[in-house]
């Protein structure tokens, strides 16, 4: 039955751990920058494969550049951020945004959202043209948030390869677009530039939601695929900071595989659309308003 | 290796024919946990789940993230991310880029799995049409776990498993048919 005995062959997987561990620690004594709170596992990958797109022989040799290497460090949060994403990715989250949250913003004089972890800003160019198309936009401001500057300054450009428009398109349309999205963007070579306008009413700024605090007071949260990559304790501050940045009844959306099961505070987010993951603030304790 | 504690399977195309017959095999009171990762293109990991549910001797559920992996119960990767294994043994998925073209990625949950697992992990590769499990596969021997992999010429479509075994090699290499039997016999107590 044994048709093929393999080679087993032996590595000293101890100690890649101990010297990711060592990484880590470096970013966040020199730089501030805490990743310690990150899920293990995917984080090792990131790290892994930015030893590999270095060609640097151990991760060692990273935190050697990590400690004197100024001009790495965009680098390194750049490979640890990995930000992908498409524009209305899964669309029927963006058509219940549009037909179960919009209604209840629409009764506020000034809405503000805010984008925490926008990377590359697809989602933001996203939200803008659903509000633009409801007619909300006008009385809306949006705070897109990330802690990676150079994903900010990629998303303030609003820059993306032609060869996405395809997909983006199709998904626009599921999302219940009423126009196409040709409309938003205007193509060249092998780019596409959204339509500046789109962020007008667009801040985009720099927050890091391991270390950060609350700095607006929104109406809706937009969090996708951020939270699936922090340890229980960072989701439970993470949805701390968004139950105290939400006014009573504001709207929280997650990624439709992320889930509270696990998280102290899910008691304070009721379910909208579960299976969409929205979900809007409770009633805070007696008194409050 | 140790006693064995989880099994992890990958598969592609041909994959779900072949899943639904090694489900209907495993013995109903198998106590690992079972975690599958199959590309499966268009078909909703609900759909997916129902489909195996149908021939399986064991429940089948979409993995979750921050789920502990559970004994008796079969895990499905959701489509579009990749699902991993933390070293606490609960689940966790992540959006992070394709890995061999694939996201899930059966690298992506081989490696994490052999590292919460060490010796006490089977791997197994199927049917299918691509090399992604082939490194994963690789890195659980490493660990000192034992690697499964359907016999090329009994596949459906034999690319994955040839290339599991050009690059990891494998402890048992045999027949769909054999397997479920091979994994109740090293499982059960």
């Amino acid at each position: 039955m044994n048709k093929l005995a393999g080679k087993a062959p032996t590595s000293d997987v101890a100690l890649e751990d101990i010297e990711i561990e060592l990484f880590v620690r470096a970013l966040k004594l020199r730089h501030g920058y805490d990743f310690t709170q990150y899920a293990p596992a995917s984080l090792k990958r990131r790290v892994l494969q930015l030893a590999h797109a270095q060609q640097a022989d151990t991760v060692s040799a990273l935190t050697t550049r990590v400690l004197h290497d100024a001009e790495f460090l965009p680098v390194v949060l750049e490979g640890l951020s990995v930000p992908v994403s498409e524009m209305f990715r899964d669309p029927d989250v963006f058509r219940a945004l549009r037909e179960q949250v919009f209604p209840v913003l629409a009764s506020y004089p000034q809405i503000n959202i805010w984008q925490a972890g926008c990377a590359h800003g697809q989602e933001v160019y996203s939200l803008a043209i659903l509000l633009e198309e409801a007619g909300l936009y006008e009385r809306t401001q949006i705070y897109a948030t990330d802690f990676n500057e150079a994903a900010l300054r990629h998303a303030q450009e609003g820059i993306y390869p032609a060869r996405e428009a395809q997909l983006w398109s199709r998904n626009y349309l599921a999302a219940g677009g009423s126009h196409t999205l040709a409309d938003y963007y205007s193509a060249r070579y092998e780019l596409i530039k959204l339509d500046q306008r789109l962020r007008r009413n667009v801040t985009f700024a720099n927050h890091n939601l391991v270390t950060d605090e609350v700095f607006c007071e929104a109406h809706l949260v937009l969090c996708r695929n951020v939270l699936i990559y922090f340890s229980d304790p960072l989701q439970d501050r993470t949805l701390a900071l968004f139950r105290d940045s939400l006014v009573r009844g504001g709207f929280l959306c997650l990624g439709t595989r992320e889930s509270l099961d696990f998280a102290a505070s899910a008691g304070d987010f009721m379910p909208v659309d579960a299976a969409r993951r929205i979900y809007r603030l409770g009633p805070r304790s007696a008194g409050m308003d | 290796m140790a006693s064995p504690q989880a099994i992890v399977i990958g598969c592609s195309a041909g994959g779900l024919t072949a899943l639904e017959l090694l489900f209907a095999g495993l013995d109903a009171a198998l106590p690992l946990p079972v975690a599958v990762c199959c590309h499966t293109g268009a078909s909703t990991v609900d759909l997916m789940c129902e489909l195996l549910a149908h021939h399986a001797t064991l429940p089948v559920e979409e993995a979750r993230e921050r789920s502990p992996l559970r004994g008796g119960v079969i895990y499905i990767a959701p489509s579009g991310y990749h699902l991993l294994v933390e070293n606490n043994r609960r689940f966790s998925l992540s959006v992070d880029g394709r890995v061999s073209f694939a996201r899930p990625s059966i690298d992506v949950l081989f490696d994490s799995a052999a590292e919460a697992y060490r010796d006490t992990l089977i791997g197994v590769v199927l049917t299918g049409a691509n090399s992604d499990g082939a490194a994963g596969l690789a890195r659980i021997r490493e660990y000192g776990g034992m690697a499964v992999v359907q016999d090329p010429d009994d596949a459906e479509v034999p690319t994955m498993p040839a290339a599991a075994i050009a690059r990891a090699g494998a402890d048992h290499c045999l027949p769909l048919a054999d397997i479920a039997p091979l994994l109740n016999r090293l499982c059960l107590p």
